[in-house]
């Protein structure tokens, strides 16, 4: 099944894991969902998606509460492994790989695919410790490592210039905003190779909402990042392709401008129109 | 009146009724806690004050005076009727009187060796003058209890260093002839306390060695020779210090204090057996304060003289904090896995609901029940057994085969798991499932998730189990008497002798100690207000055990503050 998958997706397979620098390969594949359904117990809430999000762009899962974006993002660094009623039929691949393959290393695949939740999650330790924990469960217990790593990662998160002299302090200090992006560089310290962003700003203000998205902008660069959000303006100004889910369903996956221009579904422009969700 | 009945009614379903009655519940107790906190600490605090010593005399008969010597400790008011009909003498005058009622007083007269008693009950209205004689001097002894009467002189033996000529009058001598004694006293005490149980110690081990090279029949000539000449050189180092001693014991009672008692007769007192001399209506303010001072020092860091009437209860609050800390120890790593198995790995279903059923039962438990268990299962099957396996040379005498510390605190441990376990639980399920994710995504096992986000953040929870399991384990006395605690312990169960934490000693514990000085003492007059003084000691080690604690827990609690937002 994973060799048909890297034959119909036509991925080159010299490069798999490795970053093309973006432009030349634009278009390239990372991740691909082929008739991927889910389901808690008996109760379907996903259905039959087909989808393939490019490398090096920003994709956005828009849609209204329920419509099974969250479960779909979820799926991706096999989060809903924790739920244990917990089904699914299909293949997901990322850089061509099966995620579902059988003996997955599933801590390698999450290590690989990072994602930042809704509310900002550090955990209970120094703003240094939070960003070195993917490090640290790795072994590099080296300081000079450790440092450089929190720094480039902070630089990236665009936090470094404010907490550059409190390292040491509790996360719990930060503001709302800061958590998130010190979330960000947490995520991004252990390079993966996918951001999973799971409605990043809607815990947030407008002007920590701003510096998020600007960093979105930023670190597509690097990453392949998809997003979940509830804020269609947010979804237009961020990302490069959208996909509008309803009830489980992907009714509509395209370019951003063109969806939200000239949607092809009855029920897309009806959502974004604002006449439901 | 209906309309009173409305607005009755009103003013009830406002809830105003509630709050008046929640508020009084609330207040009501706290009345109630700091009552008791304070009868305790009045009637405890309060035995140490030096107290005035009076003289009385005192008619016993038709024609019959006599004199007494005591301090008033307690008056009580009884009729005159159940006076009389007890037989006791009432003088006519008094009796005539047509009073209904008639005050006593109990006074401790001391003198044991010549009245029998401490105390005596004596009527106020047979007393004809009472006096507060300032030369009247109370010395504390070491055997017998306490001594009332007048110095007469000091008669020094050979080799007095202080000549009686240098002017120092009966007093001064008798100061410094107590001074010197002290010091001697001390000396025996750090060689018998130390040196010799040190030896003997040495020489105990010696003695197994050789029984379990027996047993193993590898007691070879040459093992033989050399446990024989180890021996050897103990032996002479003990034969040393018991010369040592012998010349202490000898100068300790050098001089004597010729007395005189409320009857006139004289009595001689040997100094080495005094503990403590002084003329307590002489007193003032200063001198009193400093007295005070010494006797509570005294409670807390002696050890306990007079069948526990007298002296401290150090080696009691000592053992109850040992037993404590080693529960606190065993309880909560244990407690803590069994939680964690139970909230983040067992599959939660009707299985795990009845173990925790169960574990909560476990708390409603009577812990004397506990005592039954520790006795049968560790005292005698674990105990008897690791006696068997790794003590064989000790046998027929128990080592863990007995009560003793360690099978008090595995007891106790057992009685405060539900506690830790319940309270484990709590914490690890107040985590955010949000910070439980996020480290996941970050690809770490739940393994380490466990150990580097989810513990700490449940370790304000764990202490909050762990201070409810001190303060549970700490006041807990039945089953103890079981597994452990005794009267009276005859060392430490820490010393300097390798391995310094001894747990198979047995130890003294303050609430057995109550228990001991309240009820099983010869002598209950005395021995009441040290009931008092030490369940005020047993509640002030707690509550500071427990505030040390709480300390700690909100150190951790502000590290680990959850998320809020």
């Amino acid at each position: 099944m994973n060799d048909s998958n890297l034959m119909t997706h036509a991925i080159d397979v010299d490069n798999i894991g490795r970053k093309p620098s973006s432009g030349a390969r634009a278009t390239e594949t990372c991740i691909s969902v082929e008739n991927f359904s889910l389901f808690y117990g008996d109760k379907q809430a996903l259905f039959d998606i087909n989808m393939a999000l490019p490398r090096n762009q920003v994709t956005a899962f828009i849609g209204p509460s329920g419509c099974g974006k969250s479960t779909l993002l979820r799926c991706f660094n096999r989060m809903n492994d924790l739920i244990d009623s917990v089904r699914t039929e299909g293949t997901i691949s990322i850089d061509g790989e099966n995620i579902h393959q059988r003996g997955r290393n599933v801590t390698e695949l999450r290590r690989r695919v990072g994602m930042v939740f809704q509310k900002p999650n550090p955990f209970p330790k120094s703003i240094y410790e939070n960003v070195a924990y993917g490090l640290r469960l790795q072994g590099v217990n080296k300081r000079r490592v450790l440092d450089e790593a929190v720094e480039r990662s902070l630089r990236q998160a665009a936090l470094w210039d404010e907490v550059k002299d409190r390292l040491d302090d509790n996360a719990f200090g930060l503001s709302g905003g800061q958590q998130q992006r010190l979330v960000i560089a947490r995520a991004v310290a252990v390079e993966p190779d996918v951001l999973l962003l799971d409605e990043p700003a809607s815990a947030l203000d407008p002007i920590s909402t701003l510096k998020i998205e600007e960093l979105i902008h930023e670190l597509k660069e690097r990453y392949t990042i998809v997003i979940v959000t509830h804020n269609m303006q947010q979804a237009a100004r961020v990302s490069d392709h959208t996909a509008f889910l309803y009830i489980g369903e992907l009714i509509e996956f395209g370019d951003t401008r063109q969806l939200f221009t000239v949607p092809q579904k009855k029920q897309t422009e009806d959502y974004i129109t604002g006449r439901y969700g | 009146m209906s309309a009173m009945k409305t607005s009755a009614k009103n003013w009830f379903h406002s809830g105003e009724a509630a709050i008046w009655l929640s508020g009084a519940a609330v207040s009501s107790s706290i009345i109630i806690v700091i009552g008791l906190f304070l009868l305790i600490a009045v009637n405890g605090l309060s035995h140490f004050w030096p107290k005035p010593v009076a003289q009385f005399e005192y008619r016993q008969g038709a024609n019959q005076t006599m004199t007494l010597i005591g301090e008033v400790r307690d008056r009580e008011t009884v009729s005159t009727e159940r006076v009389t009909q007890s037989g006791e003498w009432l003088a006519p005058d008094v009796a005539s009187s047509g009073a209904q009622t008639q005050e006593r007083q109990l006074l401790k007269i001391g003198n044991r060796e010549r009245f029998g008693l401490d105390f005596r009950w004596v009527l106020s209205g047979n007393i004809v003058t009472t006096d507060y004689p300032a030369d009247l001097l109370v010395i504390e002894r070491q055997e017998w209890g306490n001594f009332y009467g007048f110095l007469q002189s000091v008669v020094q033996g050979e080799g007095a260093d202080t000549p009686e000529a240098d002017g120092a009058g009966p007093r001064g001598m008798m100061a410094r002839s107590i001074e010197r004694a002290l010091k001697i006293r001390q000396q025996i005490h750090q060689i018998e306390g130390e040196a010799m149980a040190r030896i003997n110690y040495d020489i105990e081990r010696l003695r197994l060695r050789e029984r379990r090279l027996e047993l193993e029949q590898q007691l070879t000539e040459a093992a033989k020779k050399t446990i024989a000449a180890e021996r050897a050189v103990l032996d002479s180092e003990y034969q040393a210090l018991e010369g040592r001693l012998g010349e202490l014991y000898r100068a300790i009672n050098r001089d004597t204090l010729i007395m005189v008692d409320s009857t006139g007769q004289p009595k001689e007192i040997a100094v080495g057996a005094v503990v403590r001399a002084y003329y307590p209506n002489s007193f003032g303010l200063s001198d009193k304060l400093g007295f005070y001072a010494e006797k509570v020092w005294e409670f807390v860091a002696d050890d306990p003289r007079e069948a526990n009437t007298e002296g401290g209860i150090f080696p009691a609050i000592f053992g109850t904090v040992i037993m404590v800390l080693v529960m606190a120890v065993i309880v909560t790593p244990f407690g803590i896995l069994a939680a964690v198995y139970l909230r983040e790995y067992a599959t939660q279903g009707v299985f795990t609901r009845a173990i925790r059923v169960a574990v909560n039962n476990l708390a409603g438990v009577p812990s004397i029940v506990y005592g039954v268990f520790g006795l049968g299962f560790f005292v005698y099957f674990l105990g008897g057994n690791i006696d068997q396996l790794f003590y064989p040379e000790v046998l027929p005498a128990p080592t863990f085969g007995t009560p003793g510390l360690l099978w008090a605190s595995l007891t106790l441990a057992l009685l405060s798991l539900p506690v830790v376990i319940v309270s484990t639980e709590e914490g690890l399920s107040r985590v955010p499932r949000a910070v439980r994710e996020g480290s996941l995504a970050l690809g770490a096992t739940k393994a380490e998730t466990l150990w580097r986000v989810v513990l700490p953040m449940a370790s304000p929870a764990m202490m909050t189990g762990m201070i409810l399991a001190v303060a549970r384990a700490a006041g807990e006395v039945a089953p103890l008497m079981l597994v452990g605690v005794v009267k009276l312990a005859p060392s430490l169960p820490v010393d300097f002798n390798a391995p310094f934490l001894h747990l198979d000693r047995k130890f003294m514990h303050m609430g057995f100690h109550i228990y001991d000085v309240g009820f099983q003492s010869p002598n209950v007059e005395a021995a009441r207000p040290l009931v008092y003084a030490t369940a005020l000691m047993l509640v002030v080690v707690i509550v500071v055990m427990n505030l040390a604690a709480i300390r700690i827990r909100n150190n951790l609690r502000e590290k680990y503050r959850a998320l809020e937002n």
